[in-house]
């Protein structure tokens, strides 16, 4: 068919967010979601490391902590909280909208930084409770 | 599967733009980076960059866009009708973000003046995207008034509360400018039916008069039809009429959910 051939030649036109498509907050929460729904399933992977040294022994067990304590692993413990605390408020923000609620874009965008700035501050409280 | 980037054919020739230079005298001069592509040719998509004389020029991303066709560039295609955004047929990716050029003031816009097709869709021409599939869609959720019992001998009557329940939604003009926004639609355009034709589902259902509101909601039963809506909202935040697809969208979810309790 004529029609087909015109359809195989015929360019895809731009749309990657960022280059051709501007992030916006609506986009750019979506994608974090995504995003921090998968650094909780791989962060579980530590959690049972965790659970895995501390049922061999002692010896591992130290080995653990002191990976854990180390930067590193404190930078990972760091990313894996605020992933949880953001997935957690946003997944909340998201059983708002399954009840047709805030859906007006100025409601959208104010939910969007409640979210942001809850996640950061629990994050941070978190943070601060744990070195206390 | 997400699709990142452009297939081979469609990538942008960079070094292929031409620049169509403002005349001398002009003072207050605006560049419009526009997307080509000319089927005839067989080359990849370019940019062409035009300096327009703002002087001489209306206030409107489509006053630009039809000086240059008028005056630089004929070849230059696009769609427009209206002029005042109640057709649709100027849609296009202005600044990065889809709305109607007719209703775009290029002072709104900071910088070059970028303007690319609908993003993701088959280009027949420059900033001509081809709508047959998003037609088919919409053809696909019978947008018509269905209704089995007896017409009426008059119009068939709504109380003013029902009617004011279509509020929001019949204004819809179908420019694709949400659609053709989300991502959602990017990656399954051929599986998700994506919010400009959810809206006119949901129009429908929301319609006191029509009778067929188990059928279409059974028609969007469906883990692609309907659910590949995550709530990203980009729908909501480009439509040019400043209407809400995504929550047509929520409130059609929420049918689904209210029919099985």
């Amino acid at each position: 068919m004529a029609a087909k051939t015109a359809d195989a030649q015929r360019p895809l036109s731009p749309f990657m967010l960022g280059q051709y498509y501007r992030f916006q907050l609506t986009s750019l929460l979506s994608i974090t979601h995504r995003i921090t729904g998968v650094i909780l399933s791989v962060g579980t992977v530590f959690l049972a490391a965790w659970l895995l040294s501390a049922a061999t022994g002692p010896a591992s067990y130290g080995g653990f902590v002191r990976f854990a304590r180390g930067w590193f692993g404190q930078l990972l413990l760091f990313g894996w909280s605020w992933a949880l605390f953001y997935h957690l408020c946003n997944g909340i923000r998201h059983m708002l909208w399954d009840t047709v609620h805030a859906f007006e874009l100025k409601d959208v965008y104010l939910g969007g930084w409640i979210v942001v700035a809850a996640s950061l501050l629990l994050t941070a409280g978190i943070w601060v409770l744990a070195y206390l | 599967m997400a699709q990142l980037t452009l297939p081979k054919n469609s990538k942008i020739d960079r070094a292929a733009g031409k620049t169509y230079k403002a005349p001398p005298e002009a003072k207050r001069v605006r560049v419009f980076r526009v997307y080509r592509h000319d089927p005839d040719s067989g080359a990849n998509p370019r940019i062409d960059s035009y300096e327009v004389d703002m002087d001489r020029c209306g206030p409107m991303v489509l006053d630009a866009l039809i000086k240059i066709k008028n005056e630089v560039d004929p070849t230059l295609t696009f769609r427009r009708s209206c002029r005042e955004g109640i057709c649709g047929s100027c849609a296009m990716n202005i600044d990065g973000t889809n709305t109607l050029a007719c209703t775009k003031t290029c002072s709104q816009v900071k910088g070059d003046v970028k303007i690319y097709p609908l993003p993701h869709m088959l280009v027949v021409k420059d900033l001509v995207p081809d709508l047959t599939h998003f037609y088919g869609q919409l053809a696909a959720v019978e947008p018509w008034l269905k209704a089995d019992s007896p017409p009426p001998s008059r119009e068939r009557l709504q109380s003013p509360q029902d009617r004011a329940r279509l509020d929001g939604l019949y204004e819809c003009i179908l420019c694709a400018c949400c659609s053709t926004s989300c991502p959602s639609y990017w990656w399954n355009p051929d599986r998700y039916l994506g919010p400009a034709v959810l809206l006119q589902a949901y129009r429908w259902i929301a319609d006191s008069r029509d009778e067929a509101a188990g059928d279409r909601l059974d028609a969007l039963e469906d883990p692609f039809k309907l659910y590949r809506c995550h709530t990203i909202m980009n729908c909501t935040r480009t439509c040019p009429k400043g209407l809400n697809p995504g929550k047509a969208i929520a409130e059609i979810k929420k049918l689904m959910v209210k029919r099985q309790t």
